[in-house]
C-alpha cells in the first residue's frame, strides 16, 4: 500500500496552459479551444447561444451578423476566432447595460417602432452604435454609409432611430 | 369548470378557469380541416376552442395571437383587438403566438383557432370578425362578477384599463376578478360588441409587441433553436430544378469533425410544389452549423439534368415575345367587354408598348430552416410558416401521425412575402429527422435559397390602346403571357389563369371595348405567390401605360386617371363584387396633394403616379427623383392608402412603408435568371436588395380615416410603387422604363 505522500514534492511543473482564443464577449471571459478558423459568428450562436448574431448571408454582404470588436463594426460571419486573442466583442445581447437599462438606440428603435420583421434589426443596431460612437452627430450621409440590408423596408425608420438615439446620448451627456 | 355559450348556430365560445384562478376564454370560426372549403359550407360543424385569452391574478393578460407574425404586424394587431373589447390594460398585455391546434367533436377534426394564415390580407377581416367577441365575452364576465361583489348593477359599471368601476370609484382589477369571473354562467346572447366610438386601442397606434425583445437580441426565431441532441442539416440542392444526383463521394465531408451523416433527398414526383423537396438534394448533418458547412464544401457532388437542361430566360423572353406577336388563342380570355376589333378599326390612333419583367426571389432575411423532433408518437417542430394549419397537414402525411400528436410551434419569422406559404423544406426537415433518427434542424444557406425558390413569374405584357380624335380612350387590349403560380399544383389546367390575371382588374370595367387576354408560358423554374402576386407585374404594366398614353395625347397623367376612373361610384365587378372607385379616387388624390402636383418642377426633378386596389385596399403612390451624374435619386415617396378602419396606425405605416419600399427595391434591381437551366443568381451581389443610399429619408404614408370594415395592408402598398417610381423616372429623364429592373435598364438608356 503505498504510503501517503506527507511532504510536499520538491517542485510543481506547470501544467500548460489550455491552448485557445481567450476573448472577452459582453464583459465576459471565454476561451475557445475548438477550431480556430471557425467564423465568430458560429461561435455566438452555436457555443454560446448568443442568437441575437443573425447568419443572413455566406458572404459579409447583409449585415445581419455584425458586432463590434474593441467597440469597432465587425462582421461575425467574416472573423475567424483566431484573429480575436485577446478582443473585446460586443453582441446586440451586450449593448443595453448592466443594470438592464435599454442603450439609446434600443430605446429609439422601440419608439421609432423601427422592427418590421426584426431579423436584421440586431445587425443594424451594432453598425448604429458603431457610427454613433465614431460620429455622434451623424449626417444623413453617415447613416446613408451602413452597409446592412434589410428587405422589409425598415430604413426610413432606422434613420429616424439613429437620430433619435444620438438626440437622446446628447441630451443625457450633457446633464 | 367549463361552460359553453351559444352565440350562433355557427360559433361557440367556451369558458374555462384556468389555474390558480385564471380566466381563459376561446373564441373559434372553426373550419373542417379541408383547406379551401368556404366557411359558409359547414353549416353546424363548428364547435370549440381553446384559449385566445387569460388574465392571471397580477393583472397580466396573455393574448394568443392565431396568425402568425413574420413582420407583417398580426401579433400586435390581432391582440388589440381582442384587448380593445375586453376594455384591458394594455401594459399589461403579453401576447404569445399560437400554432395550429386540433380538437374533435362527433369524431370531425376542427381547427381550434379558425384562420391561420399571414401576408394576403386576411388576418385582420378574419380577426375583425370574430375576435371582437373573445374581449367582449371576457369582459362581460368579469362585469358580472364585479356587479356581485360590488352591489352595484353591471349595467351601471363601466370598464376600463384593466378594471372595473363603480359610480361611487370603488375600482375592482380584471386580476382581482378573474378567478371568479371564469366560474360566472355565460350570457344567454351574445354580449355586445362596443361601438366604434368607444374603442381605446383600436384606431390607436402602438408599436410592435415583440420590439422590446427583438433589440436585445432575445426573440427567438425557429434559426435560434438549438435543442438538444439536434443535428444541424445544410442541404445542397441540384442547380438543375428537374435535375437529378448523378454521382456522389462523401469521404472528404465525413472527415470534417462533428459531421455525422450525409443523405440524400429526392423530390416525390406525385407531391405538387410546396409539399416536398423543392429539387434533389443532399444534406450534411452534424453537430453543428459550422461543421455542417465545412462538410457540404467538401462533398464532391455532381448532378445531371432534367428535361430543362437548355432552359434560359432568353428563350422563355423570345417565346413570349412570338407568342404575342402572333394571332394565337390566347390560353384563357380574362375579360372582353364591348368590341375591341371594331374600336381599334375605327380608332384615329393607336399606342403601343410591350413591358418585360423577370422572376423575382422572395429572398426572406431569416434564411429557410425548420426544427424537427419525432417520437414514435409524437413530433415536434418548430416552422417558420406562413400557413400553420398546411405545414401541420404536411407532417400529418409524411409521419402518419394523428394531428393531436403533431406540435407545431409558429415563432416570429424574418419575412415571409409568400415563401412561407410553401412548405418544402418542412418536408426536407421531417424526411431528414426520420432518416436520422435524432432532432433535426434544418438550415439552407443564402446561396441555396435564392436560387431554389417559388418565383413571382416573369411577365411580358403588350398592351394597345385605341384613341378618339380627342384623345380618349375608346379601347384597351391587354395580353400578358406569363408561367403560372399555380402550375404543377394540382390546379386544373383552365384554372391557371387565376393566379396571372383578374377580370376584376382596372381598366376593365372604365373602358367600353376591353379585352384581356393570358398566354401560359411553360417554366423551368418553380413558382408561386409572392407578396402581392401578379398585382405587382400587372400594375406596372397598366399603370406605366397609362403614363404612355397621357404622354402621347399630351395629357397630365393624373388628369387622365381621373377622365378614366370616372364618377366617384360602386364600379361592379365581375365576380359580383364591387371595387368603390371613390376610394380609389381618394388616395390618388390625396398622393397627389402631397406629393404637390400640380406644382410643376423645374430643377430637373420629376414626378410620377400611380395607384392600384387590390386585396380589398386602395393605394396610389406619388414619386419624386432626379437622376445626377448617371445615378437616380429618389427624392420623395407619398404613399397614400386606404384599407378600411385602420386597427393599429403604426403598424399599417410599417406596412405601408415596407410594401412600398419592397416593390421599390424589387423594381430597381432584383431579377432572377435562368441559363443553361440553372439560376445564376446566388448571392446579394447578383440579387441586389436595396442600400440604405438608394432610398428615400422617409416614405410619406397618408392613411385615408375610414369607418368601412378593416382590411389586410401587407400586399396593399407593394403594386403601385414600381410603376410610380418608372413614371418619374420618365417625367424627370424621358427614359421610359418597359423592362425591369429599372437600374441597369435605365443606366443603358440614359
Amino acid at each position: 500500500m503505498p504510503q501517503a505522500q506527507s511532504t510536499p514534492p520538491e517542485s510543481i511543473t506547470p501544467v500548460a496552459p489550455r491552448k485557445g482564443v481567450h476573448l472577452e464577449i459582453n464583459g465576459e471571459a471565454f476561451l475557445h479551444t475548438g477550431d480556430a478558423d471557425m467564423p465568430l459568428l458560429w461561435y455566438l450562436r452555436d457555443n454560446l447561444h448568443l442568437t441575437g448574431c443573425k447568419y443572413g448571408c455566406d458572404d459579409g454582404q447583409c449585415g445581419a451578423c455584425t458586432v463590434l470588436v474593441d467597440g469597432r463594426r465587425a462582421l461575425a460571419c467574416q472573423t475567424p476566432m483566431h484573429k480575436l486573442e485577446g478582443h473585446r466583442v460586443t453582441t446586440v445581447e451586450g449593448l443595453s447595460g448592466k443594470d438592464g437599462k435599454l442603450h439609446p438606440l434600443q430605446q429609439a428603435w422601440i419608439d421609432e417602432d423601427a422592427i418590421v420583421c426584426g431579423y436584421c434589426q440586431p445587425g443594424w443596431l451594432m453598425a448604429a452604435a458603431d457610427l454613433l460612437a465614431r460620429k455622434p452627430d451623424p449626417t444623413d450621409a453617415d447613416i446613408d454609409h451602413l452597409p446592412n440590408l434589410c428587405r422589409c423596408g425598415s430604413q426610413p425608420r432606422v434613420r429616424a432611430a439613429i437620430k433619435r438615439a444620438a438626440a437622446a446620448m446628447h441630451k443625457e451627456a450633457s446633464r | 369548470m367549463s361552460a359553453t355559450l351559444r352565440l350562433s348556430r355557427r360559433r361557440f365560445l367556451k369558458i374555462m378557469a384556468g389555474g390558480a384562478g385564471a380566466l381563459i376564454v376561446g373564441v373559434g370560426t372553426l373550419r373542417e380541416a379541408r383547406a379551401d372549403e368556404p366557411l359558409a359550407l359547414l353549416g353546424d360543424q363548428y364547435t370549440q376552442l381553446g384559449p385566445y385569452l387569460r388574465i392571471e391574478r397580477s393583472g397580466r393578460t396573455v393574448i394568443g395571437a392565431r396568425d402568425p407574425d413574420g413582420g407583417v404586424g398580426t401579433h400586435t394587431a390581432l391582440a388589440r383587438i381582442i384587448a380593445d373589447e375586453l376594455d384591458g390594460d394594455w401594459s399589461q398585455v403579453v401576447v404569445l403566438g399560437l400554432g395550429p391546434e386540433v380538437t374533435r367533436a362527433n369524431n370531425v377534426v376542427h381547427w381550434r383557432y379558425g384562420h391561420q394564415r399571414s401576408g394576403n390580407a386576411t388576418s385582420i377581416p378574419a380577426a375583425w370578425a370574430d375576435l371582437r367577441q373573445a374581449g367582449a365575452l371576457a369582459r362581460w364576465l368579469l362585469l358580472q362578477t364585479a356587479a356581485r361583489r360590488s352591489g352595484v348593477a353591471a349595467g351601471r359599471l363601466t370598464c376600463h384599463d384593466g378594471a372595473v368601476i363603480t359610480p361611487d370609484g370603488r375600482r375592482y382589477t380584471y386580476g382581482e376578478l378573474a378567478g371568479d369571473a371564469a366560474k360566472q354562467a355565460p350570457p344567454s346572447v351574445p354580449p355586445p360588441l362596443k361601438t366604434p366610438d368607444r374603442y381605446t386601442l383600436v384606431g390607436h397606434g402602438a408599436g410592435d409587441v415583440d420590439a422590446r425583445d427583438m433589440v436585445q437580441g432575445f426573440t427567438h426565431f425557429a434559426i435560434d433553436e438549438y435543442p438538444a441532441e439536434a443535428l444541424v442539416a445544410v442541404v445542397t440542392h441540384c442547380p438543375w430544378p428537374d435535375g437529378k444526383l448523378a454521382s456522389i463521394d462523401t469521404r472528404e465531408a465525413l472527415k470534417v469533425a462533428g459531421v455525422k451523416q450525409v443523405l440524400q433527398l429526392h423530390p416525390d414526383a406525385n407531391q405538387p410544389p410546396g409539399h416536398t423537396p423543392i429539387a434533389a438534394g443532399v444534406a450534411v448533418l452534424a453537430t453543428n452549423t459550422w461543421a455542417a458547412l465545412q462538410g457540404q464544401r467538401k462533398l464532391r457532388l455532381t448532378w445531371k439534368p432534367g428535361a430543362h437542361a437548355k432552359a434560359s430566360t432568353s428563350a422563355l423572353l423570345d417565346e413570349a415575345n412570338q407568342l404575342l406577336a402572333s394571332q394565337a388563342e390566347p390560353t384563357h380570355r380574362v375579360r372582353a367587354d364591348g368590341d375591341i376589333d371594331t374600336a381599334e378599326k375605327h380608332a384615329r390612333r393607336h399606342v403601343e408598348a410591350t413591358y418585360t419583367q423577370p422572376f423575382t426571389a422572395h429572398a426572406t432575411p431569416e434564411p429557410i430552416n425548420c426544427v424537427v423532433h419525432l417520437d414514435a408518437d409524437h413530433a415536434t417542430l418548430i416552422v417558420p410558416t406562413q400557413a400553420p394549419q398546411q405545414a401541420l397537414a404536411l407532417v400529418q402525411r409524411l409521419t402518419g401521425l394523428s394531428p393531436s400528436q403533431i406540435d407545431i410551434q409558429v415563432p416570429r419569422f424574418g419575412g415571409g412575402f409568400g415563401r412561407r406559404a410553401e412548405h418544402d423544406f418542412v418536408a426536407e426537415a421531417v424526411l431528414l429527422a426520420k432518416a436520422a433518427g435524432k432532432p433535426v434542424k434544418l438550415m439552407w444557406t443564402r446561396a441555396d435559397g435564392l436560387a431554389h425558390d417559388y418565383y413571382r413569374p416573369l411577365a411580358v405584357h403588350h398592351l394597345k390602346a385605341s384613341l378618339d380624335r380627342h384623345g380618349h380612350v375608346t379601347g384597351w387590349r391587354q395580353r400578358r403571357a406569363s408561367p403560372s403560380a399555380l402550375a404543377g399544383r394540382n390546379t386544373p389546367a383552365d384554372a391557371l389563369w387565376t393566379s396571372e390575371a383578374s377580370p376584376n382588374a382596372l381598366p376593365g370595367g372604365l373602358i367600353d371595348n376591353f379585352q384581356s387576354d393570358w398566354y401560359a408560358l411553360g417554366s423551368a423554374l418553380p413558382c408561386g405567390p409572392m407578396r402581392a402576386g401578379s398585382d405587382v407585374t400587372n400594375a406596372f404594366a397598366v399603370e406605366a401605360f397609362i403614363d404612355e398614353i397621357a404622354k402621347a395625347v399630351r395629357r397630365d397623367p393624373l388628369d387622365l386617371r381621373h377622365e378614366l376612373l370616372g364618377k366617384p361610384r360602386q364600379l361592379p365587378l365581375p365576380d359580383g363584387g364591387t371595387l368603390d372607385i371613390r376610394r380609389l379616387l381618394g388616395v390618388l388624390d390625396l398622393a397627389a396633394a402631397r406629393i404637390d402636383w400640380k406644382h410643376v418642377r423645374r430643377n430637373g426633378n420629376g414626378l410620377g403616379i400611380a395607384c392600384h386596389a387590390s386585396h380589398g385596399g386602395y393605394c396610389a403612390h406619388a414619386f419624386e427623383v432626379s437622376t445626377r451624374n448617371g445615378k437616380l435619386i429618389i427624392h420623395r415617396i407619398v404613399c397614400a392608402i386606404d384599407v378600411g378602419r385602420i386597427v393599429n396606425p403604426t403598424g399599417l405605416e410599417a406596412q405601408a412603408m415596407g410594401g412600398t419600399l419592397f416593390g421599390v427595391g424589387t423594381a430597381l434591381g432584383q431579377a432572377i435568371t435562368l441559363k443553361d437551366g440553372q439560376v445564376q443568381q446566388h448571392d446579394f451581389t447578383g440579387y441586389p436588395l436595396a442600400r440604405m443610399a438608394q432610398l428615400p429619408h422617409a416614405v410619406e404614408v397618408y392613411a385615408v380615416p375610414s369607418d368601412a370594415p378593416p382590411g389586410g395592408a401587407s400586399p396593399v402598398a407593394v403594386p403601385s410603387a414600381a410603376p410610380a417610381l418608372a413614371n418619374a423616372v420618365f417625367a424627370a429623364t424621358t427614359v421610359r422604363i418597359r423592362n425591369l429592373p429599372l437600374l441597369p435598364e435605365l443606366m443603358q438608356l440614359l
